[in-house]
C-alpha cells in the first residue's frame, strides 16, 4: 500500500521532471530559433543584385533615410520580402503540424491535401471572370479555393471504404489536386490568363509588399492564437479518437476548429507566396522528433522553424543560379523529396 | 468450354465495337477543326484527288497527330495494364507513379542542353527524343523500385515512393523550364501537362515501330502475367521465374509510357482508366484484356484529342488535360471503394 503510494509520488514526480525538462528545451529552442531567424533575415536583405553590407540593413532599419537608394531598396523591396518568408514559412508549418494532429496521418501537409491546387484554381476563376479584382479579392478568393481542396479531399477520405490511411490521403490529394490543376488549366488557356499563373505555381516571393506582410501577419495572428488555444485537445486528439472521447472532448469542435485553423493560415499563405510545397510536411516531423508530442510546444516551434526554413531556402533560391531566381518551391522540393520517401519507406510510427 | 467460348464471342464483338467507334471518331476528327473539311472532301483528299490546301491540312497536320494519339492511346494503356498486373496494384499509373514525369525531364533536358528552343528541334533531335524519354523512364522506373525495396516490394510502399518521385522531378522540371525563354516555358508547361506535340510524319515514322512492336510483346506475355496475378509463390510453383519475368515486364511497360511521353506529353490516368474500363468489360485474362485495353486507350485518347482541339476553339486544350478533366473522378471513385 505505502510502496504504491510512493511509486505514484515517483511518477508524478518524473512526470513533472519529464515535463519541466520539456519547458526548458523548448524555450532553449524557441530563442535559438528566433535569433536565427534574425540573423537570416539580416542576410536575406543583404544578398541581392545590388549589394548592400549587414551593417547597411541595421542602419536602414534604425536610422532610415529616405534619400538613400540602398535604404529604399531595403524598405520597400527587401524587409517585405524577408518578413513575409518568415510569415509563410511559419504559416504553412503550422498548418502542416494541425492537420498531421487532426488526422493522426504522418502524410498529412498543405501541398498533399489539394489546398494549393483549390487556392490555385480559385484564383484562376478570379482572374478570368473578374480581371478587375484586388489585392484582397484575390485573397479571399484563394482563402475559399484551399478550403474547397481540404473538403473535397477529407471528404474523399471520410466516405471511402477503410478510412484516411495514408496512402488514400496521399493519392486523393494527386487526384484532387490533378482535377483542380486540369480544370485551371483549361480556364487559364481559354481566358488567356495562363501566364499569369505559370509564375504563380512555380511558388515565390518575388512580388511581395507589405500589403502581403499585412495579410499574413493578420489571417496569421489570428490563425496561430487558435491553434495555440486547441494545441492541448489536439495532443489529446492525436492519441486516438476513443481517447479524446473518453476523456470528454468534444472531437467535432476540436476537429472543426483546427479545420478553420489550417484554412486560414493555408490560404493566407498560398494567396501570398503561391505553391510552396514540402514546408508543411517536413517541419512537423523534425519538431516533434526534437520536442516529443505535446502540440503546446509542437506549434510555437514550427511556426519558429517552417519561418526559418523559408527564409533560408528563398536566400538559396537566389543565390543557386543567380542573377536569376529559382522557384523557391523547386528549393523547398529538394529537401522535402527525400524525406517525403523516408516517410513514404518507414513504418508507420504514432503521432 | 462454354463459358470461355461466349467469352470469345463477347471479345470479338467488343472489339468489333471499339474499333467501329476509334473509325467514327477519326472520320469526325478530320473533318473537325479550324478549317472544316466536308466528309467527302475528306474522302477525295485522302485519295489524292483534293485540293492543295486540304492536302495540307488533312495528311500534313491532322493525320499524322490523330496516328500518334492512337499510338500513345494504346501504349500508356498497355503500360497501365502491365504495370498494374505486375504491382498487384489497381492504382498503379505510369503518371501517378512518376514515370512519366522521368521521361518527360530528360526531354526538356534534351531541349534545354541540345536544342536550344522547343520550336527548333532538328530531325536529327527528333530521332533522339524518344531515346532520351526511355532513359528518362528507365531511371525513374528505376529509381522508384529501389527506393521502394525493403524485403520485396510492398504495393503501397511503391504508390507512396512513386507519388514522391513524381514530385521530385517536378521540382526538377520546374527548374529548367524556368531557364528556358517564357515561350518555351508555357510550351512546356503545356507539353508536360500532356499534348501531342512535333506531330508530324517523321515521328510517326520512328514511334511507330516503336510501339507497335512492344504491343505483341505485351500480348505475349499474356499468360506470365495471368500466373503472376495468382501470386509469387503460384507461379514460382508453375515454373515460372518471377523476378526476371517481373523485371522484362516492367521494362516493356517503362518503354511503352516513355516513347508515349516523348510524342504525348505527361499524360496522367489514362495508364490507369482504360484497363480499368476493359477488366470490367472482359474480365482480367490478359489475353483478351490486353488488347481491349489497347484499343480502349486508343479510342479515349482520340476522343480526347478531338474534345480538346475543338469543344472551346480557338483555344486548344490540351489532351492531357481533358484526359484529366474525366478521368480524375473515375480515379476518384476507384480510391473510394478500394479497401
Amino acid at each position: 500500500m505505502n510502496g504504491n503510494a510512493h511509486q505514484r509520488e515517483g511518477n508524478s514526480l518524473e512526470l513533472h521532471k519529464n515535463k519541466l525538462k520539456t519547458s526548458i528545451k523548448g524555450t532553449f529552442v524557441l530563442i535559438v530559433g528566433s535569433i536565427l531567424i534574425l540573423i537570416s533575415m539580416g542576410l536575406s536583405i543583404a544578398y541581392g543584385a545590388a549589394d548592400i553590407k549587414l551593417g547597411t540593413v541595421w542602419e536602414a532599419v534604425s536610422h532610415f533615410n529616405p534619400e538613400l537608394t540602398s535604404h529604399q531598396i531595403i524598405q520597400e523591396i527587401r524587409m517585405p520580402r524577408a518578413i513575409s518568408a518568415v510569415l509563410v514559412g511559419a504559416l504553412l508549418a503550422v498548418s502542416g503540424a494541425v492537420m498531421q494532429g487532426l488526422t493522426r496521418n504522418p502524410l498529412a501537409s498543405p501541398s498533399i491535401m489539394g489546398v494549393t491546387d483549390g487556392a490555385a484554381f480559385a484564383l484562376v476563376i478570379t482572374l478570368a471572370f473578374f480581371p478587375t479584382a484586388t489585392m484582397l479579392g484575390l485573397t479571399f478568393s484563394s482563402f475559399i479555393g484551399a478550403g474547397l481542396g481540404v473538403i473535397l479531399v477529407f471528404t474523399i477520405g471520410a466516405f471511402s471504404k477503410g478510412g484516411l490511411t495514408p496512402v488514400k490521403l496521399a493519392l486523393a490529394g494527386v487526384a484532387v489536386g490533378s482535377m483542380l490543376s486540369a480544370y485551371s488549366s483549361a480556364i487559364a488557356l481559354h481566358t488567356q490568363v495562363a501566364k499569369d499563373m505559370s509564375f504563380w505555381y512555380a511558388g515565390g516571393l518575388t512580388t511581395t509588399t507589405w500589403g502581403s506582410v499585412k495579410i499574413l501577419l493578420i489571417a496569421g495572428g489570428f490563425g496561430l492564437l487558435l491553434a495555440l488555444y486547441i494545441s492541448r485537445s489536439i495532443t489529446i486528439l492525436s492519441l486516438g479518437e476513443e481517447v479524446s472521447k473518453g476523456l470528454g472532448q468534444n472531437t467535432l469542435l476540436v476537429k472543426s476548429l483546427g479545420v478553420i485553423v489550417v484554412l486560414i493560415l493555408t490560404g493566407a499563405a498560398v494567396s501570398v507566396a503561391g505553391a510552396i510545397g514540402f514546408i508543411g510536411l517536413v517541419i512537423p516531423h523534425i519538431t516533434r522528433f526534437m520536442i516529443g508530442s505535446d502540440y503546446r510546444w509542437i506549434i510555437p516551434i514550427s511556426a519558429v522553424f517552417g519561418g526559418l526554413l523559408l527564409v533560408l531556402a528563398d536566400i538559396a533560391a537566389r543565390m543557386v543560379n543567380a542573377p536569376f531566381e529559382t522557384p523557391v518551391g523547386a528549393i523547398t522540393a529538394i529537401i522535402g523529396v527525400p524525406f517525403f520517401l523516408y516517410l513514404a519507406r518507414g513504418e508507420r510510427r504514432g503521432l | 468450354m462454354t463459358q470461355s467460348k461466349a467469352k470469345q464471342k463477347k471479345f470479338i464483338v467488343l472489339i468489333g465495337l471499339l474499333v467501329i467507334l476509334t473509325v467514327i471518331t477519326f472520320i469526325i476528327s478530320l473533318n473537325l477543326g479550324v478549317v472544316r473539311i466536308a466528309p467527302l472532301d475528306v474522302f477525295k483528299t485522302l485519295l489524292g484527288m483534293g485540293t492543295a490546301r486540304d492536302q495540307l491540312v488533312l495528311v500534313d497536320f491532322r493525320l499524322p497527330r490523330m496516328i500518334l494519339s492512337l499510338l500513345i492511346g494504346a501504349g500508356l494503356a498497355v503500360s497501365g495494364a502491365i504495370l498494374q498486373g505486375v504491382t498487384k496494384n489497381d492504382l498503379a499509373d505510369p503518371g501517378i507513379l512518376g514515370i512519366n514525369s522521368g521521361a518527360g525531364f530528360m526531354v526538356i533536358l534534351f531541349i534545354y542542353f541540345f536544342q536550344g528552343s522547343m520550336n527548333s528541334v532538328t530531325t536529327f533531335g527528333i530521332f533522339l527524343m524518344p531515346l532520351f524519354a526511355l532513359v528518362g523512364a528507365v531511371i525513374a522506373a528505376f529509381l522508384i523500385y529501389l527506393l521502394a525495396w525493403k524485403k520485396g516490394i510492398d504495393p503501397v510502399r511503391l504508390i507512396l515512393v512513386g507519388i514522391g518521385v513524381n514530385s521530385g522531378f517536378g521540382a526538377a522540371i520546374v527548374i529548367f523550364q524556368l531557364k528556358m525563354n517564357p515561350q518555351d516555358f508555357m510550351q512546356a508547361a503545356v507539353w508536360l501537362s500532356g499534348d501531342i506535340w512535333g506531330a508530324n510524319w517523321k515521328f510517326v515514322a520512328i514511334l511507330a515501330p516503336l510501339i507497335l512492336l512492344l504491343l505483341p510483346l505485351a500480348l505475349y506475355k499474356a499468360h506470365t502475367l495471368n500466373i503472376m496475378n495468382l501470386g509469387d509463390q503460384v507461379a514460382t510453383g508453375l515454373g515460372i521465374r518471377v523476378e526476371k519475368e517481373r523485371r522484362l515486364l516492367l521494362l516493356v511497360a517503362v518503354a511503352l509510357a516513355g516513347f508515349s511521353v516523348a510524342a504525348g506529353g505527361g499524360i496522367a490516368f489514362l495508364g490507369l482508366v482504360a484497363p480499368h474500363i476493359s477488366k470490367r468489360l472482359i474480365g482480367p485474362k490478359h489475353q483478351l484484356f490486353l488488347p481491349i485495353t489497347a484499343v480502349l486507350g486508343s479510342f479515349l485518347l482520340l476522343l480526347a484529342d478531338t474534345i480538346g482541339k475543338n469543344l472551346l476553339a480557338p483555344t486548344q486544350i490540351p489532351v492531357g488535360i481533358v484526359v484529366a478533366i474525366f478521368s480524375a473522378p473515375y480515379f476518384i471513385i476507384l480510391l473510394m471503394k478500394a479497401k
